[in-house]
């Protein structure tokens, strides 16, 4: 088996699902200018129902095409759901407060999701039933699992769907306009207020599918699994440059192939003196080394002599 | 005439001042007493966590409260003076320095983590300085999490027990000390060495506040760009606010150690910094009697909750329904939202000046716009 | 004729594809009252950017008392005596009128942390001359009344008369006030240009950004127009008026 292509193969996977929930953050982002930072919970809420659902209908004798769909359903309405309550209860009535004020509810509300779940799930890890297909295909000497080009093909669609929106749409008009300079937008015409709502409301939904993926990916859900998913994917988001799109999608799937190669090699890397158990070190390093040269990120605009 | 009148005031405050200054140093000096004998040695050991985490608000609100940049790592700096503390002070290496050696050590490599940490992200703007933070942060408990091999530094995730309690001229404060036919329990032997440092660390703050140094640190929170054409090395007084702020928590770190005996990378977690932001923010960012009423209120509350979920539910419901402990978190979240909806320049903003932080106008400047 | 004080050597600046100065050069001398003016977009306050160290110049270079400024370098240029103002006014909103010309005073006072904490006598004493440094300053623009007031609660025209006397704070050898009268009206206008003068007598240099042609036609001994970047006359108002470039880059003669 050739471990590289392996690596390689692991790193697109998990990158595409950061890069997902990068976009979350990135869209609030721009249009806000806030860090979201219960968006991490919400990917762990869309993990929990996706998997209650899953469990409910294991043994239904439906076909599994139908129940992943239907828990994707659910889980997407739950995320729309969390997703603009938080932006109603927690974010808008701070819109013009402190700039501070905005991240301590952001922080209490990640707070509040994660205890909630842990009241409504319990503590434990829950095993995600074994109703995917497990068949693997041979690439180059490294295997891919039917589930792992799955993943890679959804995502992709849902970020080419989603640049389509902002860029070819009404209503991507709109965001952009809004994420430009929100009083002018408002003085033509837009609707702020919905269009943050809309956003809130279409990352939650990239949160549910990528909630659903994990899981299927690592088998596993746990009320406490969104907290270093949302961190990784904060990272991706500010290392392609936040508030940009592409920059999202380019920095998740870096930040994959990072943390993968780096997790795969580091032993080597170091003589033996660093293990794979520092693999999470790995994201801080790099951001920290692309900010220092590029400081809004990869992608992200030259602020520091704007004409 | 009027000079008369003010100078008249000026002495009814001074004695205002001073009255006050004696009440509340009778307060808390028995205040353990008070709080061990009627709510138990439980809450006397809260009350000192409440004053290792008045040390840590008080310096990161150096930090983001006065200078305004946002750290979300400031724990590591807690981190690096407790375990500084374990390493020097335990059986582990079979050191045992003492505690005046240690702490001022702990100050000063703690400044030195502070100031690497602020070199490399002077340039970031507001946010992407959080994340960097954050990560500085993180990187340091992974760390200390994995640092006990190939050498064992760190003892890894098990951490460093056994560490010896605090010394201080031949007594130590891991037992009662009999003084002239008086006992002073152990905890409150830490209380009053706590509240000693916290008045001192209280003190430091306010001088520097209404400084050169302070004001210029407040300067670059308001307007760097303006900041910067007053002649304020923006770099040098940055660094300086880092490096401040990270002593005052390598302190609070070696205080920690002393008074727990024991340290593991989980108690410096990401949450544990965002703690302390909280308690900056919503105290009253920048204003030091609410930086330390935050950190006092946000000790407790959870305590509050988690002593209150359990016997509160048992007299309600008449059983435990809801898992207690998650319960008393969701209420601390609860809490969280909506003490900033309802005040969001803090709980205790300075009277005279609400001050904000401002976040990234800074640029405007370099917009051509004639 | 006295000895120059600042000499812009064929300064440039671009911004992406956009010129923003092209071989500005222009000579300051010690204690005029020294003007800068042209359309909107001409190049003023990047000159003034440039200038003050904001912005790296792409050519050319500045010396300045006979010493060549560093380039993207504001606080060694404020050290060196150049102080300025900005158009859209940048104040320490949450500071007071007080503290903020006391943070001017920065640049020429020593005070570290432990100073700040010992209060030692030789901080106190500089604590001291600090304030009534700064007390004086707010006598001299006017606003003493107001020193305990926050910056950001001041009237327009007392924010620009703060930002002045912040910036003599420094004591600057050359104060540059970007478009200072921007918003105010004849009466305030008026006790500006009293103000400005006075500064002038007290031996400051004075660098002049103005669209208010009339207070920069009586008030400065010689003026420079820029026009898209570019230097196109640099002389005594009243012959920078009959300059034919200079009328025609105003639109015909809204100058006069």
């Amino acid at each position: 088996m050739d471990i590289f292509i392996q690596q390689i193969i692991n790193g697109l996977v998990l990158g595409s699902i950061y890069a997902l929930v990068a976009l979350g953050y990135t869209m609030v982002y721009g249009i806000m200018g806030l860090i979201n930072f219960a968006h991490g919970e919400v990917v762990m809420i869309g993990a929990m129902v996706a998997l209650t659902v899953i469990k409910l209908l294991a043994n239904s004798g439906l076909p599994v095409f139908i129940i992943i769909l239907l828990a994707l359903a659910a889980a997407a309405v739950v995320c729309m759901a969390v997703g603009f309550s938080i932006e109603r209860i927690a974010y808008r009535p701070l819109r013009h407060a402190p700039k501070l004020a905005p991240l301590i509810t952001a922080i209490g509300v990640s707070i509040v999701l994660q205890n909630l779940s842990m009241l409504i799930w319990g503590r434990n890890y829950h095993a995600f039933p074994p109703i995917l297909p497990t068949s693997a295909h041979d690439v180059f000497g490294a295997t891919i699992t039917t589930l792992q080009v799955a993943i890679v093909l959804i995502a992709t669609l849902m970020m080419a769907g989603l640049i389509v929106l902002i860029h070819r749409t009404r209503l991507g008009r709109a965001m952009r306009a809004t994420s430009e300079n929100p009083s002018i937008a408002q003085l033509m015409g837009v609707n702020i207020n919905q269009i943050i709502s809309i956003t809130f409301i279409i990352g939650s939904a990239l949160a549910a599918v990528a909630g659903l993926m994990v899981s299927a990916n690592y088998s596993i859900a746990h009320y406490y699994m969104g907290f270093m998913l949302g961190l990784k994917a904060f990272t991706a988001a500010v290392l392609g440059g936040i508030g940009n799109i592409a920059g999202a999608v380019l920095g998740g799937i870096l930040l994959g192939l990072i943390e993968s190669l780096g997790a795969g090699y580091i032993g080597d890397l170091t003589g033996g003196f660093l293990g794979s158990h520092y693999q999470d070190i790995f994201a801080f390093f790099v951001l920290i080394g692309v900010l220092i040269f590029r400081p809004s990120g990869l992608v992200g605009e030259k602020v520091s002599e704007r004409a | 005439m009027t000079s008369m009148s003010s100078l008249n005031a000026l002495r009814t405050d001074k004695r205002m001042v001073i009255a006050a200054t004696v009440i509340m140093g009778i307060a808390l000096a028995v205040l353990p007493f008070i709080i061990g004998s009627g709510l138990g040695n439980s809450w006397l050991r809260i009350l000192n966590f409440a004053l290792l985490y008045i040390m840590l608000a008080l310096g990161l609100n150096i930090v983001v409260g006065f200078a305004g940049l946002l750290d979300l790592g400031y724990i590591a700096f807690y981190a690096v003076g407790a375990y500084l503390y374990a390493l020097l002070a335990s059986p582990h290496f079979g050191l045992h320095l003492p505690v005046w050696v240690i702490i001022p050590a702990g100050a000063a490599l703690a400044g030195i983590f502070g100031a690497l940490l602020g070199a490399p992200t002077l340039r970031l703007r507001g946010d992407y300085l959080a994340i960097v933070t954050l990560g500085f942060g993180e990187i340091v408990r992974i760390f200390l999490n994995n640092l006990n091999a190939p050498v064992n530094i760190t003892n890894g995730p098990q951490g460093i027990s056994g560490i010896d309690p605090i010394h201080l001229g031949g007594f130590t404060l891991a037992k009662p000390i009999s003084l002239f036919g008086f006992t002073l329990p152990s905890l409150h032997a830490y209380y009053y060495l706590f509240l000693a440092l916290a008045l001192f660390i209280v003190f430091v703050t306010i001088r520097l506040e209404n400084s050169r140094i302070g004001r210029a640190w407040v300067a670059i929170r308001e307007d760097e760009i303006a900041a910067k054409s007053c002649g304020i090395n923006t770099r040098n007084i940055k660094l300086l606010a880092f490096t401040m702020g990270a002593s005052f928590g390598g302190v609070a770190g070696g205080l920690f150690a002393g008074f727990q005996g024991f340290v593991s990378p989980e108690s410096f977690n990401l949450m544990e910094s965002v703690m302390v932001l909280c308690m900056v923010v919503l105290g009253g960012m920048g204003n030091i009697p609410g930086v330390i009423l935050g950190g006092i209120l946000l000790t407790i509350l959870p305590e509050i909750f988690r002593h209150g979920s359990g016997p509160v539910q048992v007299a309600i419901f008449g059983k435990i329904l809801l898992d207690p402990e998650a319960l008393r978190m969701l209420l601390f979240g609860l809490a969280l939202i909506v003490v900033m909806l309802y005040r969001p320049a803090g709980l205790w903003p300075s009277t005279t000046r609400r001050r904000e932080f401002r976040g990234d106008s800074t640029n405007d400047v370099l917009k051509e716009g004639e | 004729m006295s000895s120059t004080l600042l000499e812009a050597r064929a300064i440039d600046k671009h911004f992406g594809g956009v010129t923003a100065l092209r071989n500005v050069s222009l000579t300051i001398r010690q204690g005029e009252i020294y003007g800068l003016i042209g359309p909107n977009g001409a190049g003023k306050t990047s000159f003034f950017n440039v200038l003050t160290g904001l912005y790296h110049p792409d050519g050319g270079e500045l010396i300045f008392a006979g010493e060549k400024l560093q380039a993207s370098a504001p606080h060694k240029v404020a050290k060196l005596g150049i102080a300025r103002t900005f158009q859209n006014i940048r104040l320490f909103g949450n500071m007071t009128a007080m503290e903020n010309v006391m943070v001017g005073r920065h640049v020429r006072t020593h005070a570290g942390v432990f100073g700040a904490v010992l209060h030692d006598r030789r901080t106190t004493r500089e604590e001291a001359a600090i304030r009534r440094r700064a007390e004086e300053l707010l006598n001299y623009v006017n606003i003493a009344d107001r020193a305990d007031d926050l910056a950001r609660h001041l009237s327009y025209g007392d924010q620009r008369r703060l930002e002045i006397a912040r910036a003599l704070a420094t004591d600057p050898k050359l104060l540059a006030l970007d478009e200072p009268a921007a918003g105010m009206n004849g009466t305030e206008t008026a006790s500006l240009r009293e103000l400005i003068e006075g500064i002038r007598k007290d031996g400051i240099t004075v660098l002049l950004i103005e669209h208010d042609v009339k207070l920069v036609m009586g008030l400065c001994d010689r003026v420079a127009v820029l026009d898209y970047g570019e230097k196109i006359c640099e002389d005594v108002p009243s012959l920078v008026q009959k300059d034919p470039k200079v009328i025609e880059a105003y639109l015909g003669g809204s100058i006069a």
